[in-house]
């Protein structure tokens, strides 16, 4: 193994799990202490600035940086990233002065954008403080995409999306309503400079197995019915309602029916627990709200007496399981359950009827869009392609980085420049030393538990549509959680010079990270560390031969709850804790003037 | 010295050993000594050792006399007994446990100053008594809680931080333990775990007197150019005479490795010690030899490690002495206090 080298900004960035492991790399770490301090708006302006809407994504966001965070691998559960996010955005003050300036000379390039979701809306955010003008084209007669149709008010309130959505919106965005696009070679003539296409993957798998076109009157798609509840055009449903699927559509429609009447919600499932697609939070969500979640059950058909649905016919299977795969699988029998509607959560898949396949756009076997996976370019130059409908469905976060990926790739496009000419992200080291044992961060280890969001009680919550179940985080249970983040920007950096190899920083390590020892081949070092590295997705680091003996020292990233002992404990400063600011390019920070090269010199 | 404690975090890949006991278990106080302190190695090479060989804190008592390494006791093995006692005088409260109590595990804790200076006689007589204690000297060459002057171990020629020179000879602790017949004398360095922890642990399983010299330096003032007994200095210097390495009963037989030139001496409790020459010259059986190489390495400047004495025949302070087979926490009053008519008997006996 060669001593590491840490220039490179993905080393420390990859110490910081949850910011490594967020599509748009918020600094994390950051917000929490901004929270810590009482500071919620600059917490929310941290938040903004990668992932747009914090107060959203602060109830709703999918949250991949909570399965990655580095608590969880020293305690039972994750730091509540996400509800902490909420903190900020429910306490802060009015942002309006903090938003960017909207030039009022433009820069004469036009932007058309299909779909308002938060794809397009991203793109717009990063687009219009540069002097653009942006069109948004959007079916609906409200913005939001599927945040606004599909995920249900009690998770989502309509005011917070309004807010939200309106900061974009009110930089100027010319936003046609009502105003769906059905031709790609129409827009193409209108003689934008760019186009942005985020329309989503707005089509709900079918289930094609007997009795299903009988029974019509009585079986929904799940995405299609939840929009139609979320615009008021649907208010009833059956008392015994079978959920097909149990991913996260098939969370919002189970605790959607209770809503609207139903008593009896069964969540079908074709394989055992373990397989399924929803987060475990929205399973324990939808599950203390009494809905059953049934395993094993692969549909057979509709049942139809009288021309209307009486239930279904499932069978109930058997698998086999080794290492957590299924190796085979059998029916063990069918089984009728009474229901007097079904709702089909199966998945959605991108469409696009409405774009010409003579216009010289490549599509894959699939017949989805090829797209280019960093610049978010199409097959058509200037079309771009972000959020579900670039690669399929996915969540919020992951369209929001599309967003500010694809804006970067336009700003380059209708300027000349290649759409590859993009700034890596760089690192910054600032030191957190105040005093001889004192840093300007909390360095404490806070032992305690996860804390437990509280919900509306279950008499309430089923009165109104939109009553929100999350109550968020009260200021005792916040001032625990945020003491909760290990503070893993606050890198451990080491000089090797300086090192007198006196041991004191291995002996004082609360989780045995750092060894000094002979460098050798990585798998080799990971045996003979201190303890034992056994968690290969997680760094080594080698130092430089030390002064004294030649040795080198090895720090195991995995379990480093960057106490600053090592640093407090070492003699000549030879480790110090500082913090590492990653900073990301966005469309803004790319220089696209014409003469940008000779500006810099 | 730190603000914080040492944090109790549980993770995944913890060990444990036979006792289910993580190593963690076995750590004490926070240490109030300076940053990069040999010391605090040497403590924790001791939580290593005694955690390898599933010792249970409550069977040992750490004894300590006075002086930064004698404040060293309070920081491993919290669950266990201890007693910091006056300057010097660690051997004698040592001697007073064990005639009292011979199932202890005895660990005497001690600096150069208080060994060697104040304390160098009673060093002397556990040695030559053979007391079943681990007698370790954290030997930094100077008297580091008074701030730094020369203790008994400094070299002649050697310089204070402020540049003063010892003119002084120097006591070395192990050539000493070897003229008084002492049964088990070893030097190591705090830097170095890999031979420390080996030696603690033979030293606790050997039936007696285990003296381990330890150059331990200390960071705040002995740790500059001119010290000889600094990090920098005791690096360059090393020479390892020999590797010792303590198989436990259990794995005695998975792990005959090719002896070599490496002797294996079986212990009362059925655990080995191998015990290698790293020098083809060098003997650990023979005091001649063992004074001989220490004395020629002397000369050269050149600081001797390893076992370099072992005899662990030689009888134990219980068996000379006559000490109780059960220890007194154990007996009843009566058997304590036989009465008056048992002295009297006594007395009559001696008449
Ligand atoms: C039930 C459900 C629950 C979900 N819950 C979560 C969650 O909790 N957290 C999370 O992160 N993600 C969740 N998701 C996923 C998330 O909503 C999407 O990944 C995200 O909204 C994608 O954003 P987008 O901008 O790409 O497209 P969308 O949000 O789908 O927006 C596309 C917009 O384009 C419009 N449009 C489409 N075609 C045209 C056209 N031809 N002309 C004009 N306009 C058009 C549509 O009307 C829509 O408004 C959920 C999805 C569903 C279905
Ligand atoms: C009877 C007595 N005399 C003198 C002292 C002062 N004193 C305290 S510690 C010490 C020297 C300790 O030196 P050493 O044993 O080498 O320990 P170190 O601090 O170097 O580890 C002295 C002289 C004392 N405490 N008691
Ligand atoms: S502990 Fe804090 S900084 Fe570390 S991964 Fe978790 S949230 Fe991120
Ligand atoms: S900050 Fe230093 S002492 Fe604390 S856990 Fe990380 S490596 Fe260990
Ligand atoms: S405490 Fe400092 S000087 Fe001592 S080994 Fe660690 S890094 Fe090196
Ligand atoms: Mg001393």
């Amino acid at each position: 193994m060669k001593p590491t080298d840490t220039s490179n900004p993905d080393y420390f960035h990859r110490v910081v799990d949850c910011q490594w492991g967020c599509p748009a790399h918020t600094d994390i770490p950051e917000y929490i202490r901004l929270i810590a301090q009482g500071q919620f708006t600059d917490a929310y302006m941290v938040n903004r600035q990668s992932n747009v809407f914090p107060g959203i994504l602060g109830r709703v966001c999918d949250r991949p940086c909570e399965p990655v965070c580095r608590r969880a691998r020293v305690d039972e559960k994750p730091v509540a990233i996400c509800r902490l996010k909420r903190v900020a955005a429910d306490h802060k003050d009015d942002i309006q002065d903090r938003l960017p300036e909207i030039p009022t000379r433009k820069n004469g390039k036009k932007i058309a954008l299909v779909g308002a979701g938060c794809a397009s809306l991203t793109v717009c955010n990063d687009l219009m403080p540069l002097g653009y003008e942006c069109t948004i084209f959007e079916a609906l007669q409200v913005p939001g995409g599927l945040m606004r149709s599909n995920i249900p008010a009690f998770r989502l309130p309509a005011e917070i999306l309004d807010e939200e959505i309106g900061y974009i919106t009110d930089m100027g965005v010319d936003l046609r309503l009502n105003s769906p696009i059905d031709s790609l070679k129409a827009l193409l003539d209108e003689g934008y400079d760019a186009i942005f296409i985020g329309s989503g993957a707005p089509k709900g798998k079918e289930l094609d197995i007997p009795g299903r076109q009988e029974a019509d009157a009585n079986i929904h798609i799940g995405i299609e019915w939840l929009e139609s509840v979320a615009f008021g055009h649907t208010e009833k449903i059956g008392r015994k309602v079978l959920i097909i699927g149990v991913g996260n559509t098939a969370m919002d429609c189970c605790r959607t029916s209770l809503r609207l009447g139903a008593d009896d919600v069964k969540v079908m499932a074709r394989k055992p627990r373990g397989f399924f697609k929803a987060s475990d939070w929205e399973l324990e969500d939808a599950e203390e709200e009494q809905v059953e979640i049934v395993i094993n059950h692969s549909p057979k058909s509709f049942v139809v007496e009288d021309g209307r649905l009486t239930g279904m016919i499932f069978e109930v299977m058997e698998y086999d399981i080794e290492d957590g795969r299924i190796t085979d699988s059998r029916v063990i029998e069918e089984r009728f359950l009474e229901a007097d509607d079904v709702i089909l959560a199966i998945g959605q898949e991108t469409a696009f009827p409405w774009i010409e396949r003579d216009i010289g756009m490549e599509f894959n076997k699939w017949d989805e869009p090829v797209v280019d996976k960093t610049t978010y370019q199409s097959t058509i130059p200037g079309v771009f392609f972000g959020g579900d409908a670039a690669f399929g469905p996915e969540n919020i976060i992951w369209a929001v980085e599309h967003g500010h990926q694809a804006a970067i790739s336009i700003h380059n496009y209708v300027h000349g420049k290649s759409v590859n000419d993009r700034l890596p992200d760089r690192l910054n080291l600032v030191s957190r030393k105040m005093g001889i044992h004192e840093w300007s961060y909390s360095n404490y280890f806070e032992p305690a538990a996860r804390r437990k969001m509280e919900h509306v009680p279950l008499s309430e919550r089923f009165k109104n549509l939109g009553t929100e179940v999350e109550l968020g985080f009260d200021a005792e249970q916040t001032a625990c959680e945020v003491e909760r983040c290990l503070n893993c920007d606050i890198q451990t950096v080491f000089t090797d010079k300086l090192c007198i190899e006196c041991d004191a920083c291995v002996d004082i390590c609360p989780t045995q990270c750092l060894t000094i020892t002979e460098p050798g081949p990585e798998e080799d070092l990971r045996t003979r560390l201190t303890a034992p590295a056994d968690n290969t997705e997680q760094l080594l680091f080698l130092s430089g031969p030390l002064e004294q003996t030649g040795r080198a020292m090895v720090k195991d990233e995995n379990v480093c709850v960057h106490c600053g002992l090592c640093a407090e404990r070492c003699p000549t400063a030879a480790w110090d804790m500082q913090k590492s600011i990653i900073d990301i390019a966005y469309a803004k920070d790319h220089d696209v003037s014409p003469c940008a090269a000779r500006q810099t010199g | 010295m730190t603000y914080i404690a040492k944090p109790k975090v549980q993770w995944s890949g913890q060990r444990h050993n036979e006792l289910g006991l993580t190593i963690r278990d076995y750590e004490g106080g926070l240490s109030t000594l300076c940053a990069g302190c040999g010391h605090d190695s040497v403590t924790a090479a001791l939580v290593q050792a005694f955690w390898e060989l599933a010792i249970r804190p409550e069977q040992v008592i750490k004894l300590s006399g006075i002086g930064c390494s004698s404040k060293t006791p309070a920081y491993f093995l919290s669950g266990s007994h201890g007693f910091n006692s006056v300057h010097g005088r660690m051997p004698s409260v040592a001697t007073g446990a064990l005639a009292a109590n011979r199932d202890l595990i005895a660990v005497g804790i001690s600096g150069d100053g208080d060994s060697l200076s104040i304390g160098f006689g009673q060093f002397a007589h556990a040695v030559r008594r053979n007391l079943n204690v681990l007698y370790l000297i954290e030997n930094n060459g100077v008297y580091g809680l008074t701030k730094g002057q020369f203790s008994a171990s400094a070299d002649p020629g050697s310089k204070a931080k402020k540049g003063e020179e010892n003119r002084q000879q120097s006591i070395d602790p192990i050539a000493t333990a070897i003229t008084l017949g002492g049964s088990f004398a070893a030097r190591s360095f705090s830097g170095d775990k890999n031979q420390l922890v080996p030696l603690l642990k033979a030293g606790l399983t050997h039936p007696g007197c285990a003296v381990i010299d330890i150059i331990s330096p200390c960071v705040t003032f002995n740790d500059h150019d001119g010290s000889t007994k600094s990090y920098a200095y005791t690096r360059a210097h090393m020479e390892a005479a020999t590797f010792t390495d303590l198989v436990p009963p259990a794995k005695t037989i998975e792990t005959d490795y090719a002896e070599g030139d490496a002797t294996s001496i079986t212990l009362h409790d059925g655990s080995r010690l191998k015990l290698k020459k790293l020098d083809p010259e060098y003997d650990p059986g023979n005091r001649a030899v063992a004074l001989k190489f220490l004395e020629d390495h002397r000369v050269r400047g050149q600081i001797v490690t390893g076992l370099l004495y072992l005899d662990s025949d030689m009888p134990d302070f219980h068996a000379v002495s006559g000490t109780s087979k059960k220890p007194l926490t154990s007996m009843s009053h009566d058997e304590l206090n036989p009465g008056a008519d048992a002295l009297a008997k006594l007395q009559e006996s001696m008449r």
